[in-house]
């Protein structure tokens, strides 16, 4: 099962390095990844999605807590949720197909944000099923370059991962 | 005050009471070095090759629980460094590794001895740090020596580029440390202790198995009087040995591949299983899948993180061995159960049947030395009291099989990454840290040659460590597999060229003893803890090449599927 781990961090030189590297050495999987820095400029904020087993998942938990940079971490799955992430992607745009990507963009809620005389530029934000949707609605459309950010997840209501 | 980095630098090692700092130097060290030569609370300890001045460090640590210190340059000082690091990673052993660095303007550059230390140490460190300011340096290394201290031990890597410790700076160190990131627990969660408590009082068949961390946490005290009270079975782990005294009747001897069998047997019919410190080692466990059928499990342990990593427990507490084990105590005086006598009783009579098996039994009318008697009177001769290092192999396995430590921090070896080349390096600290001592290395042809330079460090010091070759001319282990496992193909085990150790020895100025005949090995050791009381003797006994570790629990068996000889 996917799960979204929330990841409040020291934001020091390597710290990225030491999830990526922990994941690495432990044979766990990282579906995506990001990371910034917060309100609070000495921390960061970071997305993780993985999957795996139960057991493997807790170690993942585990294993991240250990980290002497990790002040505190989250699995946004365990409890309601808001998961969002964006795409920015370039499509062929000429002839029938630019009136029908003009039409699935506004069908996604999604924007044109750049044009050129053949191509379009979309910006989409939102679940990553729905990113996916939007990319198999385009099926017939000539896709040139495709760039997810990974998914970005915080609690619903009042839960906050702080200090 | 204003003082330059490489002093401050000092004075911090100073402030966390270092008494040796093992290390060699080089370009980027050497304002540290310069310090260093002003000053003599801090005893430099030159080493030969900077793997040994891990290791040393690491010995020291493991001997005494006080941190191991060790300073290195950069680049190749670093890199050498790395095996002693892992080595002391992998078995949770408290350790502050200063690598030297190039100047941070030249960070990045390819330049001349540079390596990305930081990079390169990352996944065999607890933690690491980069200074990049000298005005950070004084609260980089008490954080260093606090996180390597801390929770569950481990070495910490503080990489200090030349132009920090090159600068100046007002110095004062901090009192103490608060990292808002790094919060250890110390206690267990009451409800899990009387969860455990009534656990524990209802086994009919209970099995206590305690590892390295009784020993790191310094709990062997509170174990002993936990076991005693219970007269529950022990067995120790190989990192373990010692935390519980093994001439005691309670013990059943280590567990694992090359436990004992009444231990492995134990374990396998146990009902309830009390592991304390202890991590669930592939070489303990065996097959995962046969381990431990009938057992609800307790498991103690400072890292969370080792809980359920292999084995599903039953009451995990997470918490420092000795503050649990002091609170289990109390928590048993308190409950209104108590130990099940007569089940108690059976268990002990069938315990016994296992034991009367005599699983270490061996030949003692060989014409051949065995590599078990010679160390058997080594536990003779040094009353059971000495310190003893080993390498890697057999010889690390006849070590932990028959010579009975009763008191912890006596047993020195690399149980975690198996590094060879470990035990004389250990040595050095361990004598270091112990003058007038018996220290003993007990190792093979093999391994002792992976780190024989130290012989001129050894000399330098003063250092009369009793090294116990047991020289079979095989990489053992390595030999004992392909016999067993691939139709005696002995490929690449052969030590077909040997030195003449003797010789070898005496030129780096120490005594050198050859032992070839059974007859021969109590002068011989005489000469080594009596005539040459107070020099390093290195003694070359040559053993049944033929003479293999048993018993043995084989790969993919359970501990209930051990081949006794």
């Amino acid at each position: 099962m996917q799960h979204i781990v929330s990841i409040l961090m020291e934001n020091e030189s390597g710290a990225l390095s030491r999830v990526a590297g922990l994941f690495s050495a432990r044979g766990y999987n990282i579906e995506s990844l990001t990371v910034a820095p917060t309100d609070d400029s000495s921390l960061s904020r970071m997305t993780l999605v993985t999957s795996g087993t139960d057991d493997i998942v807790e170690q993942i938990l585990k294993q991240l807590n250990k980290l002497v940079d990790v002040i505190k971490l989250v699995d946004l799955t365990e409890s309601p949720h808001i998961e969002r992430e964006m795409m920015l992607i370039k499509v062929e745009a000429v002839g029938e197909s630019r009136a029908e990507v003009k039409r699935l963009v506004d069908i996604f809620r999604g924007n044109i944000i750049d044009v050129t005389d053949t191509t379009y530029t979309v910006e989409l934000t939102g679940p990553g099923e729905r990113l996916d949707a939007f990319l198999q609605s385009l099926s017939s459309i000539s896709i040139h370059e495709v760039v997810r950010s990974g998914a970005m997840g915080i609690s619903r209501g009042e839960k906050v991962l702080g200090l | 005050m204003e003082l330059t980095g490489a002093e401050i630098l000092v004075q911090c090692l100073k402030e966390e009471g270092v008494e040796y700092l093992f290390g060699y130097p080089g370009g980027a060290v050497l304002h540290i070095y310069d310090a260093l030569y002003k000053q003599e609370d801090v005893k430099h300890i030159l080493v030969r090759h900077e793997q040994a001045a891990t290791h040393a460090a690491d010995g020291y640590a493991r001997s005494t629980g006080k941190p191991g210190a060790v300073l290195v340059t950069s680049g190749p000082g670093a890199t050498n460094a790395v095996t002693g690091i892992a080595t002391a990673y992998m078995d949770s052993i408290p350790m502050v590794v200063i690598t030297g660095q190039v100047p941070t303007s030249l960070i990045g550059n390819d330049a001349f001895q540079e390596c990305d230390s930081i990079g390169i140490t990352r996944p065999i460190v607890k933690h690491n740090f980069l200074v990049k300011d000298i005005s950070d340096l004084a609260e980089t290394i008490k954080k260093a020596f606090y996180v390597a201290t801390t929770g569950r031990p481990g070495p910490v890597v503080v990489d200090v580029p030349k132009d920090v410790t090159g600068a100046t700076a007002k110095y004062s160190y901090p009192k103490e440390i608060k990292m808002r990131s790094y919060n250890p627990v110390t206690k267990g969660h009451i409800g899990q202790i009387k969860k455990a408590v009534e656990l524990i009082l209802s086994a009919k068949k209970p099995m206590i198995y305690s590892g390295g961390g009784v020993i790191l946490g310094e709990g062997s005290g509170q174990l002993i009087e936990f076991a005693q009270s219970l007269g529950y079975p022990v067995t120790n782990t190989l990192m373990g040995l010692g935390a519980y005294p093994a001439t005691d009747k309670q013990f059943v001897g280590m567990l694992g591949m090359h436990g004992t069998y009444e231990a492995n047997m134990g374990m396998h019919h146990c009902d309830v299983l009390i592991a304390i410190g202890a991590r669930f080692d592939d070489r303990v466990t065996g097959n995962l899948e046969k381990f431990c059928p009938d057992a609800k499990i307790v498991h103690v342990d400072v890292d969370p993180a080792s809980i359920a990593k292999t084995v599903k427990v039953d009451v995990p507490i997470v918490g420092e061995v000795a503050v649990v084990l002091d609170a289990l105590i109390k928590q048993i005086g308190l409950s209104e159960s108590k130990v099940d006598t007569s089940a108690l009783e059976i268990w002990w009579q069938q315990i016994d049947v296992w034991r009367a098996q005599d699983c270490l039994k061996f030949d003692t009318e060989s014409d051949k030395i065995k590599p078990q008697a010679a160390i058997k009177k080594v536990y003779e001769l040094t009353k059971g009291d000495a310190y003893v290092t080993s390498d890697v192999g057999q010889h690390q396995m006849w070590a932990a099989q028959y010579y009975p430590f009763d008191k912890p921090r006596r047993w020195i070896n690399s149980g975690g990454l198996g590094t060879m080349g470990f035990g004389l390096p250990a040595a050095m600290g361990v004598q270091l840290a112990h003058p007038g001592h018996s220290v003993v290395c007990i190792t093979g042809e093999s391994s002792i040659q992976m780190c024989i330079q130290e012989l001129a460090t050894c000399l330098q010091y003063g250092l009369p460590i009793k090294i116990l070759n047991l020289n079979n001319g095989f990489m053992g282990m390595v030999r004992q597999w392909q016999e067993f496992f691939y139709d005696k193909r002995y490929s690449q085990s052969v030590m077909s060229v040997l030195p003449d150790f003797v010789a070898l020895v005496e030129s780096y100025g120490h005594v050198g003893i050859r032992v070839e005949k059974p007859e021969d090995l109590d002068a011989a050791l005489d000469a080594a803890f009596n005539q040459h009381k107070d020099r390093l003797v290195f003694l070359d006994v040559i053993t049944d090449p033929d003479e293999n570790v048993y018993p043995m629990v084989p790969a993919g068996a359970g501990l209930n599927e051990m081949v006794l000889v």
